[in-house]
């Protein structure tokens, strides 16, 4: 227990055991995670001090504690907590509260037992219409995309979740059957998905690198299969990967 | 001490005119002992006639409570219900809940329940009126039970009519088509709550002839009092949870 | 025989309150021997373990189910309150006996049949137990066809709870009926030992929460039998079929669920909360400092409990504006905890602790209570719940908080209550050696765990390799918990052999072995009414004077 904790004391801000970040506001969540566990270790040894001291204490005190001393201590802890509510609430409103950026490119994240699929709209920036009659991934469309759509022409399903880095993201969160947990952790993302509604997250993935996307809520036999990869490339990749996605969808139509 | 009953204005003015001839009467707070004795002071099962009646109300208040809490979740499931939807290919809203219109039936059971309410009540308040509890704790004969007894088998005729109209208008919809195991939620919904409520009625109708076989066969008066007294908070309760739920199904659709 | 049946089927509470411990005794047995077959799974995946064979990754799931159902509802939610308030309630009132001795049976037989009914969804059915975990999520949760086992063995689980939110409600009708009719006179509010006023908030939290849970199962089971659409939403799909022909809401089952199920988790740790407040007055030899602001930060945690459940649901697809309101009133629920924690440090400050095994497992329980506590300003926030959501560090927090805080309440009140049970002490060389393996054990099963829970590792893997990502650097790690928790599970051994052993031979107890102010321990003597405080210990040293509840007030004071 202590190595961790001095580990995790070499760098401030920087929780040891968390994967690295690679999202924009990462590193505040990190730090805001490294006070809060700081914080909360160290009350947890004084508390612990406190007892091993009131245990060793032979002789009884003749007086208790002054109540000064107990209010003194409350009125510490509320403020840590207020401190704690805040700065968490600022950092979820930021994420939260505000739809993406207009400028933001959207990728749909469908989840069904036990695969993640991601839907990018294509040049025309539109999702095309699905129909759950037409789902049927033998045949290539797993996500039942209407073909008589002409918005979904152009769509690309991966299994693979590429993004050029320093974009933002739309992510638009489906679930065909149950719900499902979508997590990056090297991105500090969670969102369910949840069937019957289409739940919306954005971030900005900024370093390069492979990052892995795990189901974070129970869906069954597989969940702790269903995995994905996200790859956060530069924007000269992406556009070569897009690129080279387009033209084997043409040819295979 | 004899078991409690209610007074009425006329016997406030009743004086003991020491001549004998009159049942006393019970100046409360003070015991029967006198010169302002609280019953509180005393032990177990000497605190006077209320005691195991406050008891008994306390059980059924308490139990009453968590049944309303349960309906509480049921009335909330159906407001979600009702306004839960999804959007179709045309990013229509399309929420599935078609209005069921309730089967008029439902209004003569209504004014049957509250009916059988009221019998209820005056049977209750036979069994508190206070020269019949006196007679029957001297043991000369049983005239409180034999006020109550009909107004008690006339509640029962009434909630086995209500019960039997509910069937009713159960057969009416099927006739309809709307069955429980449709996919319709309203119709859903409306076999769910009618028939939770008509098993409640149900166990309150075993109730009822328990209470009736009880004031024939029960020994002490304060039991039989207890009896009939518990049964009519639950079936009271019972009534308006039905006019809570009807005034939903009728104007809340 | 009619005696014998009548012994079994009691009213009597103190031996109904015997009966649920030996319940909760038989459910913990099981639930630790599924735990233990978890943590062997996850790093012994392959191994073939006798009378089980291999475990497979369906088997692994409905482990954690049936771990969690039976521990919480069967152990948690049974001893503290159901066991021990039976045992010693009626008594520290000054009550003869609870309001409704009959309901009570009835409700002790009920909670037998819900236990038997959800043992049989593992064992009689075809597809197994259960693989949705305790809270049952819909559609997983809806639909047969969605998973081994959640079919036949869904419907028992769903059963089996029905059956114990029954029983719970007569439970906690009987409590709430018997505190507030059946106490003596002179024993007012502010006379109740701190125990009565836990059962009492707890009671109250049980009469509302677990209607809710009673509705929520009601609507599941016609979601799965009666075509109905409460929680399955439209079109949804299995294996490629569509099954979903109603606007259903899955969101509508996290509420109502979680509505019930974070008053569960206060009625499994408020009973403790009360029996360390009255082991510290009783082992300190000092009045507790601060008595109505304890007894009101139990109402007031029991109160805002009510209101908090959302937090469980911050990344599920809640309004993230509901986010926020949730976020703001959890936060504010540490506050009446952190008054309970800050009044019992000052009660221990002045030293002079007697330090025999009751009171080393109230400590025990403050203990965990601190640590496991913690964590829970951390979660409550969700951007930072964003990332640790259902991952290991949640299983840390609540088994620090709740299992081995609410187990060694449990523990403190077996081994205080003993002398009541059987007229005899149990060892105390041997409960120590129970106490400090146990607490190091425990924290060494349970500590590292916040360390998966940083490293992103989710709750409910039964692999801790995947396609995507490797957690196989944890491997260490978990087979550090592992070897914990067989040590931990190792040493109920000796505590279950000193129950048996000091219940034959174990050195008499006499009347009131604990100096103990409160009238379960009167010996038959007491007065009609109550004039006296619950710990009127005496200050300033602590030491000999004391006055029993039981004891009248002289007449020149």
């Amino acid at each position: 227990m202590l190595i961790p904790a001095a580990y995790a004391l070499v760098k401030i801000g920087r929780v040891a055991w968390m994967p690295v970040d690679g999202a924009l506001n990462g590193p505040v969540i990190d730090r805001l995670m490294w006070w809060n566990l700081m914080a909360l270790c160290a009350i947890a040894v004084a508390g612990h001090l406190w007892l091993a001291f009131a245990m060793l204490r032979r002789r009884p005190a003749a007086k208790s504690l002054p109540a000064a001393v107990r209010w003194i201590l409350l009125a510490g802890f509320c403020a840590m907590y207020t401190w704690m509510a805040l700065t968490a609430q600022n950092l979820w409103a930021a994420t939260r509260f505000e739809g993406p950026s207009l400028t933001a490119m959207r990728v749909e994240v469908v989840g069904e037992q036990f695969q993640w699929y991601f839907r990018y709209p294509g040049p025309d920036a539109t999702f095309g219409v699905t129909r759950p009659q037409l789902v049927n991934a033998a045949a290539g469309n797993p996500l039942g995309i209407d073909p008589r759509d002409v918005n979904g022409r152009d769509d690309v399903v991966s299994s693979v979740l590429v993004l050029p880095a320093g974009r933002e993201v739309d992510l638009q969160l489906r679930s065909l059957d149950v719900i499902h947990g979508f997590f990056i952790p090297g991105m500090r993302l969670k969102e369910n998905a949840v069937p019957g509604l289409a739940l919306h997250v954005h971030f900005t993935p900024e370093k390069v690198g492979t990052y892995p996307i795990l189901c974070s809520q129970v869906c069954g036999l597989g969940h702790d299969r269903m995995q994905a990869r996200l790859m956060v490339v530069s924007a000269a990749d992406y556009a070569k990967w897009f690129a080279a996605r387009e033209q084997a969808r043409e040819a295979s139509e | 001490m004899p078991a409690t009953f209610t007074r009425n204005p006329v016997d406030v003015e009743r004086r003991d005119t020491g001549i004998g001839g009159k049942p006393p009467v019970d100046r409360r707070p003070t015991g029967g002992g006198g010169d302002g004795e609280n019953w509180e002071n005393q032990p177990h099962g000497r605190r006077g006639p209320r005691e195991l009646l406050i008891r008994y109300r306390l059980g059924v208040m308490f139990a009453l409570s968590g049944d309303l809490m349960f309906f509480v979740a049921l009335v909330s499931a159906f407001f979600v219900r009702q306004s839960s939807g999804h959007f179709d290919i045309h990013d229509n809203f399309i929420d599935d809940w078609r209005p069921l219109a309730v089967p008029p039936i439902l209004w003569l059971n209504t004014a049957v329940l509250l009916l059988s309410s009221v019998t209820m009540e005056m049977a209750r308040r036979q069994l508190f009126h206070e020269i019949d509890v006196m007679e029957e704790w001297l043991g000369l004969g049983r005239p409180a039970v034999k006020r109550a007894a009909p107004w008690l088998i006339a509640t029962l005729m009434l909630g086995l009519t209500f019960l039997t109209g509910q069937w009713v208008a159960w057969k009416q919809l099927v006739a309809q088509g709307y069955l429980l195991t449709a996919p319709d939620p309203s119709s859903h919904f409306f076999y769910l709550i009618t028939g939770i409520h008509g098993l409640h009625l149900l166990l309150g109708i075993v109730a009822l002839v328990a209470a009736l076989v009880g004031l024939f066969t029960l020994k002490k008066v304060e039991f039989r009092q207890i009896a009939v007294d518990s049964v009519a908070w639950y079936w009271h309760t019972m009534g308006i949870f039905w006019i809570f739920l009807f005034v939903l199904l009728v104007f809340f659709q | 025989m009619r005696r014998g049946l009548a012994r079994v089927f009691t009213t009597d509470h103190r031996r109904l309150g015997i009966l649920y411990l030996y319940l909760a005794l038989a459910a913990v047995a099981v639930g630790t021997t599924l735990s233990l077959l978890m943590r062997f799974h996850r790093v012994w995946p392959n191994a073939v373990l006798p009378f089980f064979g291999v475990i497979t990754p369906e088997d692994y799931l409905a482990l954690v189910t049936m771990h969690g159902t039976l521990m919480i509802f069967f152990v948690l939610t049974t001893a503290p309150q159901s066991g021990f308030a039976n045992l010693v309630l009626p008594e520290q009132i000054g009550a003869k006996g609870m309001a409704f001795p009959r309901v009570n049976a009835i409700a002790f037989w009920l909670t037998v049949a819900a236990f038997l009914v959800l043992i049989s969804a593992a064992h009689i059915t075809a597809g197994g137990a259960p693989i949705s975990g305790w809270t049952s999520y819909p559609p997983l949760s809806a639909l047969p066809a969605a998973g081994p086992g959640q079919g036949l063995g869904m419907d028992l689980w769903l059963v089996s709870i029905g059956i114990f939110c029954i029983a719970a409600w007569l439970s906690a009708v009987n409590m709430l009926a018997t505190i507030l009719g059946e106490r003596r006179a002179g024993m007012t509010w502010t006379r109740l030992p701190m125990t009565v006023w836990a059962w009492l908030v707890a009671s109250i939290l049980t009469l509302l929460a677990f209607a809710v849970l009673l509705a929520a199962v009601v609507l599941l089971f016609s979601d799965r039998h009666f075509g109905s659409s409460f929680f399955i939403p439209m079109n949804d799909m299995i294996d490629g079929r569509i099954v979903g022909h109603g606007d259903g809401s899955p969101l509508l089952w996290l509420h109502l669920f979680w509505f019930f199920g974070h008053p569960e988790v206060y009625i499994a740790v408020l009973p403790g909360m009360g029996l360390a407040t009255s082991l510290f007055a009783n082992f300190t030899r000092r009045r507790v400092a601060g008595y109505t602001m304890m007894a009101g930060m139990l109402v007031a945690i029991g109160l805002l409990g009510l209101a908090v459940w959302g937090h469980h649901m911050f990344v599920s697809g809640m309004n993230p504006y509901a986010g926020t309101a949730f976020a703001m009133v959890t936060m504010a629920i540490a506050v009446p905890s952190t008054v309970e924690v800050i009044g019992w440090l000052a009660t221990l400050w002045g030293g002079g602790l007697r330090l025999q095994t009751p009171m080393l497992f109230a400590l025990g329980f403050l203990s965990f209570f601190i640590v496991g506590g913690l964590s829970g300003p951390l979660l409550a926030q969700p951007a930072l719940d964003a990332y640790l959501h259902n991952t290991f560090f949640v299983v840390a927090h609540f088994h620090l908080i709740m299992a081995m805080a609410g187990v060694f309440g449990v523990f403190a009140g077996v081994y205080y209550w003993f002398p009541l049970m059987t007229g005899r002490l149990m060892n105390e060389a041997l409960g120590k050696v129970h106490f400090w393996v146990s607490l190091i054990a425990a924290y060494g099963t349970f500590l590292p765990m916040h360390f998966a829970g940083l490293a992103g590792e989710p709750r409910h893997y039964d692999r801790l390799t995947g396609p995507a990502t490797n957690f196989s650097r944890l491997i260490p790690l978990e087979r550090g918990i592992t070897y914990s928790a067989l040590l931990l599970a190792a040493t109920q051994l000796v505590f279950l052999w000193n129950v048996f052993m000091s219940a034959r031979r174990g050195q008499a107890a006499g009347v009131n072995p604990w100096e103990s102010t409160t009238l379960e321990w009167a010996n038959g003597t007491e007065p009609c009414r109550i004039e006296r405080g619950p710990y009127e210990y005496e200050l300033p040293q602590g030491e000999g004077g004391f006055h029993p509840q039981w004891e009248a007030v002289a007449k020149q004071e």
